[in-house]
């Protein structure tokens, strides 16, 4: 796991996909953060901004996961991986991580300096701060299984971007929609498994347990559908 | 080293792999010989745990596949049709990779650049070099040098010297020549020579099915029996081929070539072991017909094929001979029966 963890990181900056991704989530987070807090804020609680960012994954997403196993299928340098003494979980969970430490990392990174500013020139909520932190690294985690899963579907860059682009789409949007529909079974079905629903609690300060088992089980269906995959496909 | 027992694979409907069964000893190099499409990559899949097999089963080291494919696969060293090189990196950095991958336990750098010495990539393993600059042949070199990374006990070559300019492949056929004295080597392709220069042993396969498993030199003299010439004679066509026909020896005689300067090109085939290529010289000379070119046609993957699998079907059909085929077409119908 480790090896493959090593990797990807090491990949994503000898090509330009690590750069882009970073300067292009700096760039919009430090944007919405200066939209949310200086133009139209009028108090240091910055929920607005972490509900703008969350946004941004539908692009930023997919930057981080689509080459991820499409890139291997397309090169054969899948048969090495499969050929070699690592689990597939391993491989799968070495991918996820390298592809969450960028995630993680650009965002803590974009974070202390958003901030920092904010402290100098306001009184924020630390505990609010710090829970919506969490929640926000936990929807990037779920996202990012998601993306990685739909990357092991095709060996089209292009093709699992844009389907990354899609669910994680649906998914930010399915909390909207559920409340234009009238079935109440539908409408309560769709409110949990809403992303953005379940986010409601860390906006609040709160580290919600069923809210946290909610992000890890996602993480963990997809990576372990993304070892089905292949499990079907040597199978097949 | 390598038991594989009634290898079974299936795709839809079809059988890429269809009941193999061979074993493999320590220290043995055997060649997989077959056209394209034959199997050979599909077996050497399964072996490797690429694949799993629809039926059968295949164990390297008496270590069963795919009931322990983490220890099986640290006895293998594959390499694929298509080396799996990641060109974003160096050779360095790739060979780390692999040994990583491979969990090896040994003296890294010394190992490494052992490795490197051995397939002759050093300069690009101390310069840094990214593997998307090198040459199709080097780029092949790293995907054999990772395939001997952690000094595994089996390697497997699927193809090693396609797309190699002529240097390049007698210079990795003498590697694994010399991988064979420590290692046990599985190579496939589809050229005769190949196997002919490296391995000890052939296992034939054509259309998933193995035909034939045996030692190297015994494949090359079961097709000896029948020698082929091809002879360009000066002097009268009908006469010569009267008089080739009357040698008891000769089997077949025809006329192929076309006349050039007075003189036919004659294909000949003798009986089982004889050499006949004396008593033509001499009936030629008495009949005063100048023999002006002699060359014996060598054996070929094509009449390997068309031989075994005659034998195996237990269908006398000459080689190079054009199948018949007899088809029979549709009659169309009359339009007042349809009315």
């Amino acid at each position: 796991m480790l090896a493959i963890y090593k990797r990807e990181m090491q990949a994503y900056f000898t090509s330009p996909v690590g750069y882009v991704f970073v300067a292009m989530f700096l760039a919009v987070n430090a944007f919405i953060f200066t939209f949310c807090t200086l133009l139209m804020g009028i108090d240091s609680s910055v929920s607005s901004y972490f509900t703008f960012v969350m946004w941004a994954f539908i692009v930023l997403v997919p930057i981080l996961t689509m080459k991820l196993f499409s890139e291997e299928r397309k090169a054969r340098t899948e048969q090495l991986l499969l050929t070699s003494p690592i689990s597939l979980m391993g491989m799968v969970a070495g991918k996820f991580f390298a592809a969450f430490t960028m995630f993680a990392g650009t965002f803590v990174f974009g974070s202390l300096i958003n901030f920092s500013l904010l402290y100098k020139y306001g009184t924020p909520n630390t505990a609010t701060l710090i829970s919506s932190s969490v929640g926000i690294l936990l929807i990037g985690a779920a996202f990012i299984a998601i993306g990685l899963f739909i990357s092991a579907l095709t060996e089209n860059q292009i093709v699992a971007a844009v389907g990354t682009i899609g669910v994680i789409l649906f998914m930010l949007v399915i909390g909207f929609l559920s409340s234009f529909i009238d079935v109440y079974a539908i409408r309560v079905a769709l409110t949990w498994i809403s992303v953005f629903s379940r986010y409601s609690n860390f906006g609040y300060g709160i580290l919600d347990i069923a809210s946290l088992l909610y992000y890890f089980s996602i993480c963990f269906i997809f990576m372990f559908l993304t070892v089905r995959v292949y499990e079907k496909r040597r199978w097949s | 080293m390598i038991e594989v027992k009634n290898l079974v694979k299936r795709f839809g409907s079809k059988y890429a792999v269809d009941d193999i069964t061979f074993s493999i000893g320590k220290g043995e190099i055997v060649g997989f010989l077959g056209p394209n499409g034959a199997g050979k990559s599909t077996t050497m899949n399964i072996i490797t745990g690429y694949m799993s097999s629809t039926l059968g089963t295949a164990e390297i080291g008496g270590i069963n596949i795919l009931e322990d494919p983490m220890e099986a696969k640290k006895l293998i060293g594959y390499l694929p049709e298509q080396p799996p090189l990641y060109l974003d990196m160096t050779v360095r950095e790739y060979l780390n990779f692999v040994y990583d991958l491979k969990g090896c336990r040994l003296n890294r750098k010394k190992h490494l650049e052992e490795i490197c010495r051995v397939v002759k990539i050093i300069d690009d393993y101390n310069k840094n070099r990214l593997i998307k600059n090198l040459s199709k042949g080097y780029k092949q070199r790293v995907g054999i040098a990772q395939a001997l990374v952690g000094n595994p006990a089996v390697i497997i070559l699927d193809e090693p010297t396609v797309g190699l300019d002529p240097k390049e492949i007698i210079e990795i056929r003498s590697l694994i020549r010399t991988l064979g004295e420590t290692h046990t080597v599985i190579l496939s392709t589809h050229i005769l020579t190949e196997v002919q220069a490296v391995c000890d042993r052939i296992l034939i396969i054509n259309s998933g099915k193995l035909i034939a498993d045996e030692k190297t030199e015994s494949i090359i003299n079961m097709l000896e029996g029948s020698r082929r010439l091809n002879a360009r004679i000066c002097g009268p066509q009908r006469d010569i081929l009267r008089e080739l026909r009357a040698l008891p020896e000769i089997t077949r005689a025809e006329a192929v070539g076309e006349r050039e300067n007075d003189s036919f090109l004659y294909a000949i085939e003798s009986s089982s072991g004889v050499d006949i290529r004396k008593t033509l010289f001499f009936m030629l000379a008495k009949n005063n017909w100048p023999l002006i070119g002699l060359e014996s046609q060598g054996t070929n993957l094509e009449d390997i094929f068309i031989s075994l699998v005659d034998k195996k079907e237990q269908t006398p059909k000459k080689s190079r001979e054009v199948p018949q085929f007899d088809i029979k077409l549709p009659e169309f119908e009359n339009k007042e029966d349809n009315n």
